[in-house]
């Protein structure tokens, strides 16, 4: 079992939640967060004082599948999150111990 | 401004019939006129200022200018409209205020007429005034003035700046501005040089927010400053068209020329903007037009189309100018710009009718500038008054603050509510609650 958590540009969380639902992906978190990369952040005006605003918002998905369906997920992301400027995000892939279905008990890749 | 020569003007065709004969249009106007001031203040100025506010001083800053206009309205029947348009029985002291005859308006009948509409419409009206005129010095001091001290301070103010002020310039015969032949259509000196000026020295006196100039202030939502602008806009043609007096021809001119003067002036700051940053910002274009607004006030019953094209622009280069480089240069935190915007262009407005106005008797009131036609003198008078109403502002500000301050044992909030924001520190209460 792998988490992968992804920070992406707000406006395609829409396509990337149906790419990956199409490749049955079957349920995640998804958080508005802020924060810098190599894009830095922008300047804002307000009569005629700029603000250079170092944190831009993005979202960050989670979600946790089995270890056969990682490369399709990240891959599946990538697509549908690029637009190929500076500022895309990233993803990153770390491993589950134990996955818990409060609601019946399961446990592990049954409760994916 | 000038009610008794505007009731002479209006009488001057019907001679025959009796003076001082209620008009209902007058009336009615004057009414709607009264109202439409009073939405400028605890809707267009509170929005206008709240939005710009960050969000967590944004209902203090609410309530500083709603608390502004009911206190200062409360203490304008109390005394303020004796001491501005009441008569002092000595000449020495009626050129200054008008004395405590009308006290609590004593005296005053609800049959009495101002011209030719009631005395109490007109006690009314020129309350909305004395209210917005201390609301707007609010601006300069938001995020870190104590409520109280904020409170008192406007209900001094308004009896010991604001009515003299105002008597002065419109106190009738016998008031030291009034009888020079000063041009203030509806405020300009009054009002906007007036409440800008106090911001200015209230926010020298109370000093810097934390953290300015070096940390972001970001204005909660430049939405509610557009819409707050917008509300101004509509609630000023009381305030100018309304300076008539009367549902008449002169209103009209009022009427128009703020109309030009406004949208002139919002396209001048948007592109001043593009041009220097290489953006028109929606804040830009809202306090263009407040600017312009601000501008025509003085004028606005005196000036030609074109005129008002001139007092439009140049009224919001000056604006502009106080406050994207003036305020840096000398680095004093005006946190809304009540000085760069209200101050500024209201002096050059005022400055402006002097060289602008048209020589017309019909329109003028009593100066050089209708008796000979002597220009510079009305250029030299519109000086004088500028000076006499700046100074006395200056130092009855000063006085004013620091009396406020001794009775609230100091001005400022502590530096822990301030940090928390002022809305929950202050109010108990929270801009959203999502």
């Amino acid at each position: 079992m792998k988490r992968v958590e992804a920070v992406i540009k707000p406006f395609k969380l829409e396509d990337v939640k149906d790419a990956l639902a199409e490749i049955g992906v079957t349920g995640m978190t998804v958080s508005e967060v802020k924060g810098y990369g190599r894009q830095k952040g922008h300047s804002e005006l307000y009569r005629g004082a700029e603000y250079v605003v170092d944190f831009l918002p993005k979202i960050k998905m989670e979600m946790v599948v089995s270890e056969d369906m990682v490369e399709q997920t990240t891959n599946t992301i990538v697509e549908a999150a690029r637009t190929g400027k500076i500022g895309d995000g990233k993803i990153f892939v770390s491993d589950i111990e134990k996955i818990i279905r409060i609601r019946t008990g399961e446990e592990d890749n049954e409760a994916i | 401004m000038k009610k008794w020569l505007v009731a002479l003007l209006l009488a001057l065709p019907s001679l025959v019939l009796a003076e001082d004969t209620l008009d209902t249009g007058d009336t009615a106007w004057m009414m709607m006129s009264t109202a439409l001031v009073l939405l400028m203040t605890p809707a267009g100025l509170a929005l206008f200022y709240g939005g710009m506010t960050r969000s967590k001083n944004v209902l203090n800053t609410y309530a500083m200018v709603f608390g502004a206009f009911v206190v200062a309205f409360i203490v304008w029947i109390v005394a303020g409209y004796s001491i501005a348009f009441g008569t002092a029985e000595s000449a020495t002291v009626q050129n200054v205020m008008g004395g405590f005859g009308n006290v609590l308006l004593h005296g005053i009948k609800w049959t009495d007429l101002s011209g030719t509409y009631p005395t109490y419409v007109f006690v009314a009206f020129q309350g909305t005034f004395a209210a917005i005129t201390v609301a707007i010095a609010s601006g300069s001091v938001i995020e870190r003035i104590k409520f109280s001290t904020w409170l008192v301070f406007v209900a001094i103010w308004g009896l010991v700046v604001y009515a003299p002020v105002a008597h002065m310039v419109w106190g009738g015969d016998g008031a030291l501005l009034f009888d020079a032949g000063a041009l203030d259509f509806a405020g300009g000196t009054v009002v906007h040089m007036n409440g800008g000026l106090a911001g200015l020295v209230l926010a020298i006196l109370v000093g810097k927010r934390t953290g300015y100039p070096k940390s972001a202030m970001k204005p909660a939502s430049v939405m509610l400053t557009a819409l707050g602008a917008a509300i101004l806009w509509f609630g000023w043609y009381g305030f100018n068209a309304g300076s008539a007096f009367g549902a008449n021809a002169i209103a009209g001119v009022a009427l128009l020329t703020t109309t030009i003067a406004t949208a002139v002036a919002a396209i001048t700051w948007m592109l001043a903007e593009w041009i220097v940053y290489k953006k028109p910002t929606l804040l830009g274009i809202a306090t263009g037009a407040v600017s312009g607004l601000v501008a025509i006030t003085p004028a606005a019953g005196f000036v030609s189309v074109g005129g008002a094209f001139v007092v439009g622009i140049v009224g919001t280069l000056f604006a502009f100018w106080g406050v994207t480089v003036l305020k840096k240069k000398l680095g004093y935190d005006d946190s809304l710009d009540a000085f760069g915007v209200h101050f500024l262009a209201g002096l050059f407005g005022a400055l402006a009718t002097g060289l602008l106005a048209v020589k017309d008797n019909d329109l003028l009131w009593d100066g050089p500038l209708k008796a000979s036609g002597d220009r510079m003198g009305q250029f030299i008078v519109q000086v004088e008054s500028v000076i006499v109403v700046g100074l006395f502002t200056l130092v009855g500000t000063v006085v004013v603050y620091y009396i406020a301050t001794a009775l609230t044992g100091g001005a400022r909030v502590d530096e822990e509510s301030e940090s928390m924001g002022l809305d929950e520190s202050v109010h108990g209460e929270k801009y959203i609650n999502s």
